[in-house]
């Protein structure tokens, strides 16, 4: 999807709707309406306003993806108390059912909304919005959305937050990566976390899982840590202020981030193809 | 799992087109899937029939066009297919590589219809 109109062509799919492409045309030669639209335009528009909304306060916005159990909220804590003479931080929790999540971060003394999703299994634009409105920001410098914990539906939504972060806990397998190349191609930071059980682990390879995301074909950097033994927790917070430092600077030249998720609408933007964005055709059977 | 909410999206899309259009009803929808969009083709085309029902696209054909994975690699800058989790360049190896095609999650016609006897503009694709 790319940043000016949201159509979701490449280069790789231009054809087919393009003039004289196979999707012109149906099959009994009726001229067909060419919408060339992203399905999730909707939540994109919204997605938008969030990021908008979070660039006005110079916020950092970042989205923390995984299964569940694999320590976000554990992260979390130990991340605030390391921030805590520093960096302000909020956090919007999403969950099916109950406040414990942002409970646990409020006993920690931050802002936190949560949102319970009822049946829903990954968090979109709109739910982020309605908690925005609960969340004031001034003063704010980082807040962390806590998505559900799913590893396949929140990779495909943009909350209009600017990065991803993949969590892979050492006790679910090394080839998690391969397992779930959406979520992990959305990444643009992986970390491999209860670092400190790998002592009795024997079948967690890091190097493997780092491996697998970069038959991705992804640059994302992987950070080993562990939120109990706060191994590797200074190199995760050292991330998170030069992304933040980054965004401020990106800021001031009225620019802003996306996340990993959307690398194909800077190639359309950048790149010599082109190709008619939003084209409304209709037309009757001919004649 | 967020199939249903994606169709949902789909056909609110849908009926803005037709109401853009003035349609009376809308005969097929085409969509363009990739196996990097993160949807499914099949629960999509599953949860269709409980969203589309009671509105202008209820008697609508579904169909789904399958994309394959490109990719294109940027050390060697040849082109290859490619598998959801194995994206490198299938000729040198390397995985410095960009994707061309296969996250796609695209609407990408509708085709209408519209009382006889009312003029239309007429536009060949």
């Amino acid at each position: 999807m790319c940043d000016t109109c949201g159509c979701n062509i490449t280069p790789g799919n231009g054809h087919l709707v393009a003039s004289g492409g196979k999707l012109s045309r149906t099959a009994d030669g009726k001229a067909a309406v060419t919408i060339l639209r992203s399905l999730l335009d909707e939540n994109d528009l919204q997605a938008r306003h969030n990021r908008e909304h979070f660039d006005q306060h110079g916020v950092l916005a970042v989205n923390l993806m995984s299964s569940p159990g694999s320590g976000k909220t554990a992260l979390l804590e130990a991340t605030i108390d390391s921030l805590r003479n520093e960096l302000r931080v909020a956090v919007i929790e999403g969950d099916l059912e109950t406040e414990n999540d942002a409970q646990r971060v409020r006993a920690k003394g931050v802002p936190a909304v949560q949102i319970t999703t009822g049946s829903a299994c990954h968090l979109d634009a709109h739910m982020v919005h309605d908690a925005l409105h609960h969340l004031p920001l001034d003063g704010i410098d980082i807040v962390f959305i806590e998505n559900v914990g799913n590893l396949v539906c929140p990779a495909s939504f943009d909350l209009g937050h600017h990065r991803n972060v993949t969590l892979l806990s050492v006790t679910e397998g090394d080839d998690k990566p391969a397992k779930y190349p959406v979520m992990f191609r959305a990444a643009d930071l992986m970390l491999l976390t209860k670092i400190d059980l790998l002592a009795v682990l024997d079948d967690f390879d890091p190097q493997r899982a780092e491996a697998a995301l970069r038959n991705l074909a992804s640059e994302a950097p992987s950070i080993r840590l562990s939120a109990r033994s706060h191994m590797g927790l200074e190199t995760w917070t050292t991330w998170l202020r030069q992304e933040l430092h980054a965004q401020r600077q990106r800021l001031a030249q009225h620019n802003s981030a996306r996340p990993a998720i959307q690398p194909d609408g800077r190639l359309m933007h950048h790149g010599t193809t082109s190709l008619v964005h939003s084209k409304y055709v209709f037309s009757r059977a001919k004649p | 799992m967020h199939e249903l909410s994606v169709c949902q999206a789909l056909i609110a899309q849908v009926e803005a087109v037709a109401v853009q259009h003035g349609a009376t009803a809308v005969r097929s929808i085409r969509i363009c899937v990739g196996p990097l969009s993160g949807v499914d083709p099949d629960l999509l085309q599953r949860s269709y029939p409980l969203v589309r029902a009671g509105t202008v696209a209820d008697a609508a054909v579904l169909v789904i066009e399958r994309l394959p994975i490109r990719v294109r690699c940027e050390r060697c800058g040849l082109e290859s297919e490619a598998t959801p989790n194995r994206l490198i360049c299938t000729h040198c190896g390397d995985w410095h590589t960009r994707l061309l095609s296969g996250d796609e999650m695209l609407l990408a016609s509708v085709e209408l219809e519209a009382n006889d006897n009312r003029h239309v503009p007429t536009v060949w694709a």
